[in-house]
Formats: structure tokens, sequence, C-alpha cells
């Protein structure tokens, strides 16, 4: 029973950050169609900018936190502006193709940079766990978790509350018709997927130093992000935030009692098996924005 | 025109070992070779018939994976008291229960493609090959998992009574690797260039309208990913055999892009396409291996990638073919292809 | 006409279909027949369901309620390729031709039912295989000057004047050995001359013995062809008869010119 209780408590902590990488590319993938292969990359690039700053340069861990989302809504920002906007009425397979060319760039050019050794992130924690009865949990995660609900909460805010939010919803409804109304869709597709980045790159921010950092972290992320989009729905953030847990849930119980190694297998068996029967996804009757 | 071209270009790849000495070289032409079937086979339901399959080198794994276990033989431990063995194989029957099998997966994913379409197919094609790799990484009971498969048995090839070789020399397998990769691009070429084919196409380029004539979508869809996963799964054979060990890293997803990066390059629908893109993606790693990192390699493979798909979107032989028609119609040299139609069918097969 | 002096029978028969999407009611109650070697026109203000029946009809669409039949046979739930293997072709309303093959490729693939040969025959080139290749393709020679557009035949489909791009549709649906054939819009965007070609086009289809079910909006085209005409109106039948009963009643003058319209 306890060694339940702590599992669920672990894949309630991954599934925060697991949600921000599945809101992050359901935003992407709902409202600009774009099968995003970098999505991975931002988020090893967030955890590898944390590793830069804080490490290297030995910057404030927080501040180099803060660092690395900006940075990452910098690069979403650029990919989109050079590589996409000229792909705007392009097929599926084009604009895949280029984010596949974008994907090995990126990640081939962290290999150079960082080499394949992996890197741990001191974060300024107490190291000593914290207790609460059966379960226990690091100080680190604890922190992972509020930030990454805090994110989860303001993500929302600004879909429902704001005016980029509120585009951001009519161009997923009907890109033709939001731009009749007056829609900027160049700025509304920058803007979500500089925001997806960003929220990728938060969310390796904050796994960065609850696990290692390496090159090759964003495959594994990547997939897991789109098992979350599939398992929510295109578009749909609340889909998307239970799709996190969904999948954290499922990782931990099948790693917990089945097999440590098919954990990562999770995710995608849960994609083909609720693609078999839902070829729409699960919460997809909710498609919309929010 | 590329009629003309055929004969000379067989002549010459036939040629290669007797003038090839360097036998780094030739390794490399049959590694390039083996993985131009892999393209070809993808080329089959990426070109031909417009499925958005990632996961393809899932069927090369499961062919390298199955005829390796065959021929070396294995035991599973079932139960406690029950321990499931078989003995070792000859090397072409393993051979060939790799091709079926792979064949058999490529059943499960055609199905599925009617099902699931679009970007999620894309989804669900690369969670199957990531499936696959994690079984074969987990499961070393059977796969010996990160330790590798090893002392794979090289082909024998016999006429029973007759003779007997087994193909331990580069050369041999060099011929063995054109053989299969010439029946590969026959086999295409025929599916392509019929009835089948053109349901095929038909699918790729207007759904609706294919199915309104009585085209089958599920049929064509399944019998598309059968026959590109069976020959995947014969150069999963053909490679297992020739280097002779094999672990799970052959199922990585960047095998799958290097795939999909020589038939987009070379031009996906073209018969030619993967066999140009094959022999630029296995050739220059090696003419910049020695100025580039592979880092520094994967990262100009991507650039080209990119800036082919911006400028080249329909790959390099036909703005090849459309280059030479341009000049051959300046000079006023255009054949009559309108009436019997034959020609415009090679010419877009070919 | 065929049948003379015999009582025509039915071939395609509508019974009570209805159409919902989500809260919307496309088709409501929509029962019709179309006798043997007819042409029924299908006509209607825009939006009054007239393409979601063809939709129905063809299995691109379900029914929520209703039966289809063709000659006896149950089309519900038929998949399209299984209703154009029981005879049934269409056309579409927006032009669909296969734009990055030629003309002559286009009509071979519409030829697909024709074919026989197996994977493992076409695999082998067996000489039964290229015989009939060369069946198919003396044929599609003939469609295409039975539909007028041989000297196309090179062209890319895509690369036609749109006038001749919808011959070619119709020209792949005639491949398709139809024993009926639903045009969908077949002369929207045709200038006169070139809907007076269609005309005499359809008048040598009725002559091979093909029943028609047409949609159109150019009421000349279809009181021209049509032996009777089907109205539909936000998703009912309102009247049905030849079309000179149809043009004088006052049902149809006011769905199509609105309820506001006060006869003097």
């Amino acid at each position: 029973m306890d060694q339940l209780l702590q599992h669920l408590l672990n894949a309630l902590i991954l599934g925060g950050t697991y949600a921000l990488l599945g809101i992050g590319l359901t935003l992407i993938f709902g409202i600009m169609r774009v099968v995003n292969f970098t999505h991975g990359e931002l988020y090893a690039l967030g955890a590898y900018m944390v590793y830069f700053f804080a490490m290297v340069l030995g910057v404030n861990f927080f501040l180099a936190l803060v660092v690395a989302v900006l940075l990452g809504i910098a690069v979403g920002s650029l990919i989109e502006l050079v590589l996409l906007r000229r792909l705007r009425d392009a097929s599926i397979d084009t604009t895949m193709l280029v984010m596949i060319g974008a994907w090995i760039i990126m990640q081939n050019s962290e290999q150079l940079a960082w080499s394949g050794v992996a890197k741990s992130i001191v974060t300024p924690f107490p190291q000593a766990p914290l207790v609460l009865g059966p379960v226990s949990v690091s100080w680190t995660r604890v922190f992972v978790f509020v930030v990454a609900a805090l994110l989860i909460v303001a993500t929302h805010l600004l879909i429902q509350r704001t005016r980029l939010g509120k585009a951001m919803r009519a161009t997923f409804q009907d890109r033709d018709t939001a731009a009749l109304m007056g829609v900027n869709i160049n700025a509304v597709y920058t803007a979500t997927f500089a925001l997806g980045s960003g929220l990728a790159a938060a969310a390796g921010a904050l796994l960065g130093p609850v696990f290692v950092v390496t090159p090759t972290m964003g495959n594994l992320a990547a997939l897991k992000a789109f098992a979350i989009v599939i398992l929510g729905g295109l578009g749909n953030i609340k889909g998307a935030t239970a799709g996190g847990f969904i999948l954290a849930f499922a990782e931990e119980i099948g790693a917990g009692y089945v097999s440590s190694g098919y954990r990562d297998a999770m995710g995608f068996l849960l994609i083909i098996i609720v693609l078999l029967f839902r070829p729409t996804g699960l919460f997809a009757r909710a498609e919309r924005v929010g | 025109m590329t009629n003309l071209l055929r004969w000379p270009w067989l002549a010459f790849l036939l040629s290669v070992p007797v003038w090839l000495d360097d036998q780094y070289y030739l390794h490399i032409l049959i590694t390039t070779g083996i993985f131009t079937i892999a393209a070809m086979s993808l080329n089959l339901l990426l070109g031909f018939t417009g499925q958005l399959s990632l996961g393809h080198v899932a069927f090369f794994g499961i062919g390298a994976y199955t005829s390796a276990l065959l021929s070396l033989g294995f035991d599973l431990e079932l139960a406690e008291s029950y321990t499931f063995v078989v003995a070792p194989k000859p090397v072409w029957f393993a051979f060939l229960c790799g091709i079926l099998l792979a064949g058999f997966f490529g059943w499960v994913i055609g199905k599925i493609s009617f099902k699931v379409r679009g970007a999620y197919f894309v989804i669900v094609t690369i969670s199957f090959a990531e499936v696959v790799r994690l079984v074969a990484l987990n499961w070393v009971d059977l796969t010996e998992g990160p330790m590798a498969l090893s002392a794979i048995p090289p082909f024998t090839l016999a006429v029973p009574g007759l003779w007997e070789q087994t193909l331990y020399r580069k050369v041999p397998n060099y011929y063995l690797m054109l053989a299969v990769a010439i029946l590969s691009y026959l086999i295409v070429r025929r599916l392509v260039l019929s009835r089948t084919g053109r349901a095929m196409i038909a699918l790729r380029e207007n759904e609706p309208l294919a199915t309104s004539v009585g085209i089958d979508v599920t049929r064509y869809l399944v019998l598309a990913a059968v026959v590109s996963a069976a020959m995947a799964g014969a150069a999963g054979g053909l490679y297992a055999h020739y280097v002779r060990i094999v672990d799970p890293d052959v199922f990585l997803f960047i095998y799958t892009v290097t795939m999909v990066i020589m038939v987009i390059t070379g031009g996906k629908g073209t018969l030619t396409g993967p066999i140009v893109g094959g022999l630029i993606f296995g050739i220059l790693p090696v003419l910049l291996r020695t100025i580039a990192e592979p880092e520094a390699q994967w990262i100009i493979y991507g650039a080209i990638m990119i800036v082919i798909v911006y400028f080249l979107p329909d790959g390099i032989v036909p703005a090849v073919r459309a280059w030479v028609e341009g000049l051959q119609s300046r000079r006023g040299a255009a054949e009559p292809t309108a009436l019997t139609g034959a020609p415009a069918a090679e010419r877009k097969g070919d | 006409m065929s049948g003379e002096g015999a009582a025509p029978s039915t071939a395609l028969s509508i019974e009570h279909i209805t159409v919902h999407f989500g809260g919307l009611v496309a088709v409501s109650d929509m029962t019709f027949t179309v006798n043997e070697g007819e042409v029924v026109g299908l006509i209607g203000p825009n939006g009054a369901g007239k393409t979601t029946a063809f939709n129905v009809i063809t299995g691109f669409l379900r029914p929520t309620r209703g039966e289809i039949r063709y000659r006896g046979r149950r089309l519900n739930g038929l998949r399209p390729h299984e209703v154009a293997e029981a005879g049934l072709v269409r056309t579409f309303q927006k032009t669909s031709v296969f734009a990055v093959n030629t003309v002559f490729d286009n009509i071979l693939i519409g030829l697909h039912r024709s074919g026989r040969a197996a994977v493992w025959q076409t695999l082998l080139g067996l000489p039964s295989v290229r015989a009939e290749e060369q069946r198919l393709r003396d044929e599609a020679r003939a469609i295409l000057d039975f539909v007028g557009i041989a000297q196309r035949a090179g062209e890319l489909g895509g690369a036609l004047p749109y006038g001749e791009q919808r011959l070619l549709e119709v020209a792949v649906a005639l491949a398709a050995r139809p024993s009926m054939l639903l045009l969908d819009e077949p002369v929207s965007g045709m200038n006169p001359s070139e809907t007076s070609s269609f005309m005499r086009l359809l008048e040598r289809i009725r002559e091979r013995d093909v029943t028609v079910l047409l949609v159109e909006h150019d009421m000349r085209m279809v009181m021209g062809v049509s032996d009777r005409v089907v109205v539909l109106n936000h998703g009912r039948i309102i009247a049905e008869g030849s079309p000179s009963q149809i043009q004088g009643d006052p049902k149809v003058i006011r769905a199509y010119l609105g309820a506001g319209v006060r006869r003097a």
C-alpha cells in the first residue's frame, strides 16, 4: 500500500511536467497542424540552458530557470519565422520533413556542444527529502510540481482570458474565418509556436535537475508528448493536462509492477491502444482549444 | 531515355568488385545497397501509396532479428518446467521467416493505417517502432538485449547435392546484395506500372475519387504495407547475415529518418529516386568522414533535407528529368507521347 | 428508352432517408425512385440536401434512418467502392480528377474494376496480364473518343481547361462501367456551348442504357434532359413530376424565390 502511495505521488509530480510538455505540443499541433518534431529538442534545450547558466556560469538557479524558458520561447519563435512561415499552406508531409531536418540539426548541435556525457544540475534545495507519513519526496520535486501547476494554470488563463488566447481559439476553430475577422494569423502562429516551445523548455528546465541532462533526452520526451496529445485530443488543453497525468500514472504503475525497462513503452502502448479504439483520441469530442 | 541508361548501369554495378580492391569501400557499397533496398521499400509505401509511415525501421529490424534468432537457435523459458527450444535453422529458411514476419507486421500496420489517418498515423508508426525497440532491448532472454546477437552465421547458398558456398567474404555478399536489390527494384517496378500500382497511386492522389470507381482502399493500403514491410525485412535479413551482429540500436528512429531522407531527396514516387538517394547518403558519410564528425555530418544532412524540401520538393530525379526534357524540347525533339499513353506511364513511374 | 410498352422497373429506390449532422437535419424523410433507363433530375435551392443525398446513396455517408436499394439490393452501410461494384458510380460537385496523372492514365484508373489480374500474376508478368493491359488501354482509347477528349490524352489531368476537366470526370466515371450514373452538378461553370455538348453526351450515355440521376442548377439543362424531376427543399421532397409539371408548380417557384413573393 505504501509503495502504491509512493508511486501515485511520483506520478502526480511527473504528471505535472508531462502536462506542460503535452499542452505545448497540443497547442502547436492543434492550431498549426504541424507535426512538431522539434518539441523534444526544446525540452532538451531547456534542461541544457539551466545546466549552462546555473552550473557553468554560476548564475542563481531560479534565474537560470527563467532564462531557460525565455530562450525556449525565443528559439521557438525563430523556428517558426525562419522555417515554417514559408510553408503556411504546404502539405503535412512537407512541414513534417522540414521539422525532421530541424530536429536533426538541433540534436546534433547539442551533441557537438555538450558531448554525450550526462550532466547533472545541483539545486539549492535541502538534500533531505520531505517525509509525509508513509511517503517521501525530495524538495526539488515539490518545487517542480508547484511550478508546473502554476504554469498550467497560467497557460489556461492565457488561452481563456486574454485577447491572444481568443485569437488562438478562433484560429483553431476556423483559420480562414478568423483571418477574415481581422485576426493576424502570422502573429498567432508565431505566438503559438513560441508558447508551445516555451512550455517544452520549461518542462525540460524543471526535469533537468530531477533526472540527468543528455543530448538524446528530447527523443523520448517528444514521443511522450505526442502520446499525451493523442490521449487528450488535438488542441484540447484540459485533455492534454489529463493526458499528462494519465501517462505518468501508467508509467509509474507499469514500472513499479511490471518491469522498469518497459516504463517508457507505456506511453507508446497507450497511444496504439487508444488510437485503435478511438482513432480521433480519447477526449476528441471536446475538440477545441481550452 | 532512362531505358537506355539501364543496361550500362547494370554492367557497371556488376563489374565493381572486379576493379574495386579496397575492402572498406566494398563494405560501404554493400551496406549502402542494403539500405537502398529498405529505401525502395519505404518508397512504395510513402512515395507511391502516400502513407506517412515513419516506423519503417521496425520492419527492417524485425527481419534482421528473426533471421538471426532462427539461424542461431534459441531457447525461451516459458514456465518453471517448460523451455521452448528452437534449433538453429538453415540461413535461407531463417531469412524467409524474417521476410514473412516482417510482412505480417506490415499487414497489421496496413490495417491500422486505414482506421487511423494523417498525423495520427505518423505517430502510431513511430510509436510502434519504439515499442519494438524497447522489447528488443528489454527481452534479454530472447534477444540478448544490449549485449547483441553475435556470431550470426553468414548466408550459405547451395544447389542441393551439387555445390555449396558459404558467403564469408565481401565479394560474394556484394553480389547477393545486388541480386536482392535488382529483384526488389523489379518487383516495385512491376507493381507500380500495373493496375495494382495505379490503384495505389490513385489512393494517394484522390482517395474519394478512387473509391467512387471501385478501388478498395483498405485492400491496397494493406497490400502496399505488406510488400513494403516484407522487402524491408529482406534487407534486414541481408544485414544480419552480412554484418553478423545485431543489437537493438537497429531499431533507432534515426535509421527511419535516413531512409526517409534517401527517398525524399532522390524523389518519392519515382522508381530510381530511392536509388539515387541511397547512393548519395550512403557515400556521403564516407566522403565527409575525414572532414567532419558524425554529428556535423548529420547537421549537414538535416540542412540538405530542408533545402531539398524547399527548392526541389519532388526530389532530384524528377528535377533532373525535367531539366533534360527542357533541353530536348528546346532542340525540338519532343516525342509524341499523347496517343498510346505508354511512355507517359513509364515516365511517371520511372 | 428501354422497356418500350413494359412497366418501368425500379432501379434505385430511396425510402425515408433521414440524415442528421449533430443537431442539424440535412435530409428529412426523402423517398423517391429512379427507373431503369431514366434520366431523373434532382433540383432544389442551395443547401437543400442534394449532395448529402448523393453521399448517402454512394456510401460516403451513413443515413440516420431509411433504406436505399439498387435493383433490389440493399445499399445501406456499403463502402463507396462496394457501391461502385454494385454498378452505381458518381461524380463530385467540386472538380475531381487525378491531377498529376495524364488524361489517359485517369481513364485507366477508372477502368480498375474491369481488370482481374491478381497481384501474384502481375508480379510474374504473365502473358494474360499483358493481354489484359492491352485490352484496358484499347478501352481507354474508346472512352476518350466517346466523351470527346481524345486529343488531350497525354496531358496532365490537372492541366486541362475547366470544361474539359469536367468531361474527364464523366469519362473516368464511365470507365467504371456503371449501370447507373450519379452526376453532381456536371455542367456548373460551363458556358452555353459546353453545356449543349454535354447534353448531347448525356444522350449518347442514355443510348447505352445507363440510368442517370443528376443534380443541377442549370434549369434549361435539367429540364432539357430529364424524364422526371424531383425537387428538394430543406432536406425534404416538395414536388415530383415531369419537367413541364415542375416548371409550373407554385411550391417549387416559392422554394426558389422565397415565400415573400406574391403572385399578382
